[in-house]
């Protein structure tokens, strides 16, 4: 059976330090957890694995025998395949393309044998269980899906050792389940995997071991047979975190916002979202649950002014908002956390002080009288990195260069730091390690608490649970169910697979 | 359930919205085209000479147009009752085809015209813009902007004429590409390796090209007129189909670079779409990052694609002189490399389309020619308009909202 070794690795980008001295194994047959904060140097030491970067020091050795990648296609020959924290899929390819693109079959004059590829790939999915029409288009397919795709573009180049990087950050629970399975079965196949994520319960179920990283340094191993949450956490964080959440119960007040029978039209002129009414209080947190593409992104798009509705009416505070613009939504003191960071969020070449102060530059004390007022955005953003425990060399580093969850935190971190009275939040916590998480929980309940209304956005079942004060379950474009307490998370899971009993 | 709602309601609007369009064409050539019009448009589809001579076509001009006109009305108005229909953008095209054979009957009325003459000249035109449309596709498939081949085609028509001249026409070629080939290879070092604004790099090239090819005609080319008198390459007529009336000589007696044009958009259709070649160099247009965990090399995929279109672009140049007027003037190419892209952009990216709307522009490009014999009371700039503004409501009902390669004008960083 395989085995992989990391001896002595460290990589740095210019003055930061990634990865530093860092020895760590794998063997066939076994699953190894890989656990950190946000920014610890998780996704850089596997992309040091995959060939993507090239170490500054250490080696890497499979089956004992010293390798040098200069390439992914290296590591990939050597049998390594990794399963990235954002996704490598060609949207407007078939999945059977997406798979062989690299290792393509060719005949005569480098002709694609494409009807063979697409058998293989099938017998991939059927051997592995990994459902997926090889003609699809990835496009087309929801997240579960595109997932397996990449779990069989690294079964396809036969890798022995798999590198999973947080891919139950889109999931839904069932597909969580599935992932596991399939997880399982390629251990017992004798395949080495090794497994990021910040969902601590997720390691203990499937891990073997545990790897813990803080600040680019391995700081200990645990056994997930004998640890807890708590001791993981704390690890991790190097601090106690607190995990459970304490809130009052809610006072509804006013209706904030106020929706009725919106329909809004998506990218490719679907009904994404069909006339679905409903409202949001004061002091009250609203979760929209759902799996994703069940018209979450249009409905919050419409609600910011982001995306110009077909019919039905919006109202904030009393105030009808007809195709109003984001900013004129923002000023009357709504804010908005976008779902996908990269893509709406952060501008990845702007300085992390430049995206903290996007949604307000141009209002005072940040602008003055047609000039930008540097230093008062310095202290600003420096206040805002410290409270949301942004991890970044400085407030001038390029947004770009922060891991995902602080790219992430940063979103947060400016849409909640100004004075909010209505906050929209699409997965808030993706990406975030559970020390932030804890945080910026306690930051919703806060304000909630202090009389504002929040409509919480999340695929993560267990967050809606968590935080909100009303579900309501969205499947294709309408609300399919309404629960006014904390229902039993399976009944939520039916209500998601379009179960409306 | 959802994909019901969203087709009906796009199509209701589309079938309506080109109803609308048909009912307004139909009164248009009613006014214009039918009222008041007199004699007979005589059409010519063969030469005297021709082994297969056709008889002249002769259509009574007012009553075809009017004729035409209720048909096209009637169309609109069925189309309006039917609220919706798979076929509105079939209805759309058959209208203009309809509306254009109105025009030609009423600029023709009492004269006589040679339509053959008239595809022909189309087909020559469209050639060099199908060459500058698809060096566009190569080198916008792997996300490189080109704006350069303008510029790329002038160097082409450039070193044709002047190694034409000295070498003979086929050595003129070959030099024509690979001049084209070094420009295509200068925009890439530019933009892959040095990751310079790709339209100014484009630019920068158009305006290198233009200058020195200027400069040498009127230094070099004046002074020496012997290197600019190059061979022209001579009609090939394909055995037997050349004598086909109308399509024979519309398609079949043309020289090299027609069938040269055609060949290559063929290949390149099978180079990007069927080969394992091409499913890299698409994935490196779209999404470079994902091709690269790959082990795909971005870098090198970009440069022999840019490089490709520089060849390509250097032989639709070559078309200027050698295979055509057999000289080179300053700037001869006229915005032609531009109206290829335009052409790339209709043609949604891909050789086929480019080249349809290629012959699209031809045939505007060959109308505006042969009107100016027919002395139409309409000036010829104006009607040359016409086909380019039905090529944009066209390509708007017919082919929708076209998207160009997602990581287009992104330079590829990898740490
Ligand atoms: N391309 C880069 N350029 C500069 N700095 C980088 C780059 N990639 C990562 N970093 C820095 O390296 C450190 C480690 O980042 P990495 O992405 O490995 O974290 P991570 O453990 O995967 O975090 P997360 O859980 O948020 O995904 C961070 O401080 C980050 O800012
Ligand atoms: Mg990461």
């Amino acid at each position: 059976m395989v085995s992989i070794e990391l001896k002595n690795i460290s990589k740095s980008f210019g003055p930061v330090t990634a990865n530093k001295d860092i020895n760590i194994f794998a063997k066939g047959g076994e699953i190894l957890g890989l656990l950190g904060e946000n920014g610890a140097g998780k996704t850089t030491l596997m992309n040091v694995l995959s060939g993507l970067y090239r170490p500054d020091s250490g080696t890497i050795s499979i089956n004992n025998e010293e390798k040098t990648f200069d390439s992914p296609r290296d590591a990939i020959s050597a049998g390594i395949g990794m399963v990235h924290q954002h996704f490598m899929l060609v949207p407007i390819f078939s999945v059977t393309e997406n798979v062989i693109l690299g290792n393509e079959e060719t005949g005569f004059a480098n002709f694609l044998k494409l009807s063979e590829s697409e058998r293989k790939v099938k017998e991939i999915s059927e051997k592995y269980s990994l459902f997926v029409d090889p003609k699809e288009k990835i496009e087309r397919l929801p997240v579960g899906s595109q997932q397996r795709v990449e779990i069989i573009k690294v079964l396809f180049r036969s890798a022995e050792v798999l590198i999973f990087d947080e891919p139950t950050a889109v999931l839904t629970p069932q597909e969580v389940a599935e992932l596991f399975n399939i997880m399982n079965s390629l251990k017992a196949t004798g395949k080495a995997i090794i497994f990021i994520t910040h969902k601590l319960h997720e390691v203990l179920e499937v891990c073997d071991r545990i790897s813990i990283l803080r600040a680019g340094e391995i700081v200990g191993e645990a056994d997930p047979k004998v640890a807890s949450n708590k001791e993981l956490a704390n690890m991790m964080v190097g601090r106690p975190v607190n995990l459970s959440l304490e809130r009052r119960s809610s006072k509804p007040g006013k209706i904030l916002l106020d929706v009725k029978n919106l329909s809004v039209l998506s990218e490719k002129l679907d009904l994404a979202v069909s006339d679905i009414s409903f409202d949001v209080k004061e002091g009250e947190i609203v979760g929209v649950a759902g799996v994703q593409g069940n018209g979450q992104t249009e409905l919050v798009e419409a609600l910011t002014g982001l995306r110009s509705s077909l019919s039905g009416k919006i109202s904030y505070f009393g105030q009808m908002v007809p195709n109003m613009n984001p900013r004129k939504i923002h000023q009357i003191g709504v804010r908005h956390i976008p779902e996908d960071r990269q893509k709406s969020g952060i501008i990845g070449n702007f300085s992390v002080g430049e995206n903290l102060i996007l949604n307000n530059y141009y209002a005072a004390p940040y602008s003055k009288h047609l000039k930008m007022d540097w230093d008062v955005v310095s202290i600003e953003s420096q206040k805002i990195i410290k409270n949301f425990d942004i991890r970044t060399p400085s407030n001038d580093t390029l947004a770009q260069n922060l891991s995902g969850g602080n790219q992430q935190k940063l979103v947060v971190g400016r849409e909640m730091s100004s004075h909010v009275d209505f906050l929209i939040a699409s997965q808030p916590t993706r990406g975030i390690d559970v020390g932030s998480i804890e945080y910026i929980h306690e930051q919703l309940i806060k304000s909630r608490n202090a009389g504002n209304g929040i409509l919480l956005v999340s695929t993560e079942l267990e967050e809606i649970l968590a935080l909100s004060d009303r579900i309501i379950v969205l499947f294709r474009g309408r609300i399919i169910k309404e629960f006014e307490s904390n229902p039993a998370p399976e009944q939520i899971g039916l209500a998601m697979a379009g179960h409306s009993i | 359930m959802n994909m019901e709602v969203k087709s009906s309601y796009h199509q209701i609007k589309q079938t309506q919205l080109i109803g609308y369009i048909l009912i307004a064409l139909g009164i248009f050539s009613t006014f214009v085209f039918s009222v008041g019009v007199e004699g007979d448009a005589v059409f010519r589809l063969s030469r005297p000479r021709d082994p297969l001579a056709l008889q002249n076509l002769v259509v009574p001009a007012s009553p075809y147009n009017f004729f035409v006109s209720f048909v096209l009305t009637f169309l609109g108005i069925r189309l309006l009752i039917k609220r919706m229909s798979n076929y509105s953008s079939l209805y759309l095209g058959l209208g203009f085809f309809l509306l254009i054979t109105c025009f030609l009957v009423w600029a023709t009325a009492g004269k006589s015209f040679s339509l053959t003459g008239m595809l022909q000249a189309t087909v020559v035109r469209a050639t060099p813009i199908a060459l500058a449309g698809l060096a566009g596709v190569l080198s916008e498939r792997v996300a490189v902007i080109n704006i350069g081949i303008e510029g790329m085609l002038l160097v082409g028509a450039f070193a044709g004429a002047v190694f034409g001249s000295i070498f003979g026409g086929l050595i003129g070629l070959i030099f024509a590409i690979f001049v084209g080939a070094l420009f295509g290879l200068l925009l890439a070092v530019l933009v892959i390796t040095y990751r310079v604004d790709q339209i100014i790099a484009g630019v920068a090239i158009n305006i290198l090209a233009l200058g020195t090819t200027s400069f040498l005609t009127s230094h070099l080319l004046k002074s020496h007129p012997h290197l600019n008198d190059a061979p022209i390459f001579k009609p090939i007529k394909i055995p037997f189909i050349s004598d086909l009336p109308v399509i024979g000589p519309t398609f079949f007696q043309h020289n090299f670079f027609v069938y040269g044009a055609l060949i290559l958009i063929i290949a390149s259709t099978f180079y990007l779409f069927n080969t394992g070649i091409g499913l890299r160099l698409r994935a490196v247009g779209e999404h470079p990052k994902a091709a690269d965990t790959l082990g795909v090399n971005v870098l090198k995929l970009r440069y022999l694609n840019v490089t490709l279109a520089g060849m390509v672009a250097g032989f639709g140049g070559a078309w200027f002189t050698i295979g055509s007027v057999g000289r080179f003037d300053e700037a001869m190419t006229g915005g032609r490399g531009f109206i290829g892209l335009a052409a790339m952009i209709f043609g949604r990216w891909h050789p086929v389309g480019a080249l349809m709307a290629a012959l699209v522009f031809g045939f505007a490009d060959s109308l505006q020619q042969k009107l100016a014999i027919l002395k139409t009371p309409i000036p010829s700039e104006f009607l040359a308009m016409a086909p380019y503004i039905a090529t944009i409501v066209l390509v708007a009902g017919l082919i929708g909202r076209a998207r160009a390669p997602n990581a287009i004008g992104k330079p590829y960083i990898k740490e």
